[in-house]
């Protein structure tokens, strides 16, 4: 006797649901991340006008030039809606956690030498300033940017940098043995000193850009594409090679979130290009503007760092962002 | 049916890009959904191949987390870090 096993399968009504199955067609399965970000912007139904800007609605597509058919597009290719953001930062952050226990409790940053701790002071301690200010300016991004994807991630990147700001202090503490007076020094730094006073006049005005999109590329392609090669990279290896491993491991973070977070940079900025020959020109001339201000004001901290290799580095740095340019279909 | 080989992943989130990925790097290939699970049949040759399998994911992956959901497969392997390939050695 042969036993014939059957199967009967039952088709679901439907895959998913209906605003993402009119993106995605209604045979095809959707992802978490789709059904998790796309159509989450309020469109409709927006009876009153701000007080404080009464010439737009409260989410309006206008607050950038940048144009979009759908600008539920500008998607992220990492991927991440809440819970799969928090679940990878939550593993980082163990890691991170150790390898700060590991340096602290076997004070390996008392074997790196005097001149190089007092470089790690004055170059990267400031630079906790510079990543609240990203703070800021990512949270304008979501505040006041359109369509769930863009303004989520905006969100994630906004908290990302304020992690690195907390990471960047706790080395402080690290390198003073607890005494918060080297963040007061290093606030004096960052205002007084004639070293950061490009850069901060550049953050403070980043901070006042009106167009969110124009301060996606400034802040998050243009200043973060060169400052962080420049000193979690290139200045990082310089430190390692001169007595400073145990440095280098506090950076681990730092180095793994740049090359991330510039795939959904660069991910956005392209969408946006290819959108439109017209957003196309603007990004092009945001980059073209922005691009020298931003070699300059970085220039004093890489002559601080590498002394007469400064303009060289400059130079390697801006090559990188050049190729990033070229994959997105920009010129730099 | 020999000429035919096949792959069968779980039907879930994580096993959703892989098999999307595997339909796009093999033209011939067809999938079948069945409850719980999805089977693909490919004449010839089926290939896994990492990098287009990571950037549906949107993260890194390594090609042995393919056994996690994979259920079952009908083929000889020829495995390597950046491909998984199915075929009959004749």
């Amino acid at each position: 006797m042969t036993i014939d096993l059957k199967t009967t399968s039952i088709d679901p009504v439907r895959r998913t649901f209906d605003h993402i199955a009119e993106k995605i067609g209604p045979d095809k399965n959707a992802t978490r991340y789709q059904e998790a970000v796309w159509g989450l912007q309020p469109i409709l139904n927006q009876h009153y006008r701000p007080t404080w800007d009464p010439s737009k609605t409260l989410y309006d597509t206008s607050r950038t030039v940048v144009v979009m058919e759908d600008f539920d597009d500008l998607i992220d290719p990492r991927q991440y809606y809440y819970g799969t953001w928090t679940i990878r930062r939550g593993k980082q952050q163990d890691s991170q956690e150790n390898n700060f226990n590991f340096v602290e409790s076997r004070r390996l940053m008392e074997s790196v030498e005097a001149v190089w701790l007092d470089k790690i002071r004055r170059i990267v301690l400031p630079l906790r300033h510079v990543a609240w200010a990203a703070n800021i300016n990512n949270s304008y991004i979501a505040a006041y940017g359109f369509g769930g994807p863009v303004t989520s991630a905006a969100a994630f990147q906004m908290m990302d940098h304020l992690g690195i700001a907390q990471y960047i202090t706790r080395i402080g503490l690290i390198l003073a043995d607890n005494d918060a007076g080297i963040l007061a020094d290093t606030k004096s730094l960052w205002v007084e000193n004639a070293m950061w006073q490009l850069l901060r006049a550049l953050m403070e005005e980043a901070m006042v850009t009106k167009d969110w999109f124009e301060l996606h590329v400034l802040q998050n392609f243009l200043i973060d594409g060169m400052l962080y090669p420049l000193v979690f990279d290139r200045f990082d290896r310089v430190v390692t090679e001169h007595t400073g491993a145990a440095y280098s491991m506090m950076n681990e973070f730092t180095v793994e979130w740049f090359a991330e977070a510039s795939r959904w940079v660069d991910g956005v900025m392209k969408r946006a290009v290819q959108e439109s020959n017209e957003n196309k020109v603007h990004i092009q001339r945001w980059v073209t503007a922005w691009t020298p201000r931003v070699q300059d004001a970085l220039k004093p901290i890489a002559d601080a760092a590498f002394e007469e290799e400064g303009g060289n580095a400059i130079d390697e740095i801006s090559d990188l962002l050049t190729t990033r340019a070229d994959k997105i279909g920009l010129d730099i | 049916m020999a000429d035919k080989v096949f792959i069968a992943l779980q039907n879930n989130s994580e096993a959703q890009a892989i098999i999307e990925a595997i339909l796009e790097d093999n033209t011939n290939a067809i999938a079948n959904e069945s409850p719980g699970m999805v089977k693909i049949d490919c004449p010839g040759r089926l290939v896994v191949r990492r990098e287009t399998v990571a950037e549906k994911m949107g993260r890194e992956f390594d090609l042995q987390e393919i056994h996690i959901n994979l259920i079952s497969i009908g083929g000889n392997i020829d495995e390597t870090d950046d491909e998984f390939v199915l075929s009959w050695n004749s």
